[in-house]
């Protein structure tokens, strides 16, 4: 009886709280109501500190060989665990705990940096369609469509194989490229629905000016999928980037501690110490996953559908 | 000379590779300052679609607009873009349907009033600010100082309607189109809303289109009626002898549709049968015929003439007799 009444309060109060809230106000509140939410966006902040801190708590230097782990290092063993070195060595005899810890910066890099670039020329494309419509709309989705035709690993692969020398740059170029067909569609789309809005006939029907309706009216509403999709994409940015430094796309350095490449280097040994795979595997996948909870329970709670 | 002249407005869509649809056909009237004048009609008879084009606002394409639109002497459909938009919000105002999808839901409310302050009377935000605040309190909105900055969500429906007037009048513009302005709002605050609209029109000497279905509207705001049908104006009236006298029988068939406070208890209302056909219904003899209690053969073979009389200008072959009770309902 008493958790009834108490639940009862609970709920006007909500009430009470979301008369005085915005749109966005309202999402964080639901956001943070939700276990997924919270489990994703625990990962995501986790992988964001670590990522930024790496260099200063890395234990040792990531690309040191140390003479106690080239010691033992044969062609048929690799040295586990050890006193100061808490994952042991890898193939090359570094200290692979402070490898993996710098990896997370590595993939933070490429997958903001794509993401960033990609989320921009996206919606600069999308963003020309939606408010122009007519012919700049027609040309400017077949061109994504062209894109979008392309399966977006083998459209990254190509572009990262055009490049004469692989780097950084590249694998970033190359893995935003193919995010942007999404991006450009996705605004395009909203700010389509949006156009035909009746708050977007009513400001036309205040003479409000056409930069005005576009910019104020049009493009904040539109905004909504676009961030949800931005988080998604930085999971497979991330994964893409991966792929393409395992597959040697990326920076022919073979010294540089990132999760794809290691991943590849370490292939050969396998039977070894397959430690050396595991961990930046499951490195990729729990920021890939943390950011695909983190973007699908902001995909609800920015859903006006699920307002209560 | 009217201020609103309206002058054989016709328009017409058309799609490739469809028949061509005649949404207004022929439609005219004249608004005069301080003045209300009701559209008046059920879904589909082009009374919305007549508002769009005073305005402008008409998508480019797909659509034909012929006839004139005088404004002070202006025709509104020979302006360009530019000039239409500098004009409304300036000159013509409007107030849609739905208060709550007609806002912008991510903007606070103040800054969507001063928009349009600072756009037409290039105002100063801060002094927009200010002038906002004075609108929402003279549309009856408290506290309005608090509400600018509150978002349209956190408004009732008939605050977010007030706020809708607030900001249609912002420019004091010389004509005002309502378009249903009270059909998502319950009873009572149409009501208000109504009382509203009738004073602010009052007060500043605006003219008023009012577009409605809802016949008590009219009754209470329009000096002018204007009943259409099928995209035409089948009758003409001031408001009294419209609803004393209705002559035309789809008028006639309107009102007695409605429920009496006077009538007898368990009286039925009396449905005009049918509904409006999508088809271009009036080449061929009357539009209304295939509903019509009156009709006659001439009715089905004679497009009527809209004929102007002392009182009123009808356009029908067999008009009610004054005074004749609700129709009864015809066995189909």
């Amino acid at each position: 009886m008493t958790s009834l009444l108490k639940r009862k309060q609970q709920r006007v109060d909500a009430l009470a709280e979301s008369a005085g809230t915005s749109l966005a106000a309202d999402a964080v509140r639901r956001m943070l109501r939700s276990p997924v939410a919270l489990i994703g966006a625990f990962l995501v902040l986790l992988f964001l500190v670590l990522a930024i801190i790496a260099p200063f708590i890395a234990p040792k230097d990531p690309y040191q060989r140390y003479p106690e782990l080239l010691e033992d290092l044969r062609p048929d063993f690799i040295p586990g665990p050890m006193p100061g070195f808490l994952l042991g060595g890898d193939e090359l005899g570094r200290d692979f705990f402070s490898r993996l810890l710098v990896g997370a910066q590595q993939s933070l890099i490429v997958g903001v940096g794509a993401t960033l670039i990609g989320l921009v020329l996206g919606m600069l494309i999308g963003g020309a369609a939606g408010a122009f419509g007519g012919w700049v709309d027609s040309w400017l989705m077949r061109f994504t469509d062209i894109m979008l035709s392309i399966p977006s690993l083998l459209l990254a692969i190509s572009i990262a194989a055009l490049a004469s020398r692989g780097s950084q740059t590249t694998v970033i170029i190359a893995v935003a490229v193919t995010t942007v067909p999404i991006f450009a569609r996705l605004l395009r789309g909203a700010m389509l629905a949006q156009r035909h809005s009746d708050h977007v006939l009513a400001a036309t029907a205040l003479g409000v000016r056409r930069r005005t309706v576009v910019f104020r009216h049009m493009l904040p509403n539109s905004l909504g999928p676009v961030i949800v999709q931005s988080t998604l994409t930085l999971a497979t940015a991330i994964i893409e980037a991966a792929s393409l430094s395992f597959l040697g796309l990326g920076d022919p350095d073979p010294s540089r501690a990132e999760w794809g490449l290691m991943l590849g280097n370490s292939q050969r040994y396998i039977d070894v110490k397959p430690e050396l795979a595991f961990y930046p595997a499951i490195a990729i996948i729990i920021v890939a996953l943390g950011f695909t909870l983190l973007g699908e329970s902001l995909r609800e709670a920015l859903d006006p559908k699920n307002r209560r | 000379m009217a201020l609103l002249e309206v002058r054989d407005l016709r328009v017409v869509f058309q799609r490739r590779g469809t028949e061509p649809f005649t949404a207004v056909d022929g439609v005219s009237f004249d608004v005069d300052p301080g003045q209300t004048v009701g559209l008046v009609g059920e879904s589909g008879c082009g009374k919305s679609v007549t508002s769009l084009a005073i305005m402008g606002l008409l998508p480019s394409r797909g659509n034909k607009v012929t006839g004139s639109v005088r404004f002070e002497g202006t025709d509104l459909l020979t302006l360009n873009d530019k000039e239409m938009r500098n004009r409304r919000g300036r000159d013509l105002g409007m107030v849609f349907q739905d208060p709550l999808s007609s806002l912008n839901p991510v903007i606070p409310i103040g800054l969507q009033v001063t928009e349009v302050l600072e756009r037409h009377r290039g105002m100063s935000r801060k002094a927009a600010m200010v002038e906002a605040a004075d609108l929402l309190g003279r549309v009856g909105i408290p506290d309005p100082q608090r509400r600018l900055s509150e978002y349209p969500h956190q408004l009732s429906g008939g605050m977010r309607q007030r706020a809708l007037i607030a900001i249609a009048l912002a420019c004091r513009p010389r004509l005002l189109i309502a378009d249903e302005p009270t059909t998502a709002l319950d009873v009572t605050i149409q009501a208000q809303i109504l009382a509203l609209l009738k004073e602010l029109v009052r007060d500043m000497g605006t003219a008023l289109i009012m577009i409605t279905h809802d016949l008590g509207v009219v009754a209470g705001l329009c000096d002018e009626v204007n009943v259409l049908y099928g995209g035409r104006v089948v009758e003409k009236a001031a408001r009294y002898p419209l609803f004393a006298d209705p002559r035309h029988p789809y008028t006639h068939g309107l009102l007695a549709s409605i429920p009496r406070l006077d009538g007898a208890r368990g009286e039925k209302l009396v449905p005009i049968k049918g509904s409006v056909a999508d088809n271009i219904p009036w080449d061929h003899g009357c539009a209304f015929a295939p509903r019509c209690p009156n009709a006659l053969a001439v009715c089905r073979e004679v497009t009527p003439e809209l004929e102007a009389g002392d009182v009123r200008s009808l356009r029908c072959h067999n008009p009610v007799l004054p005074g004749t009770p609700a129709a009864q309902e015809v066995p189909a």
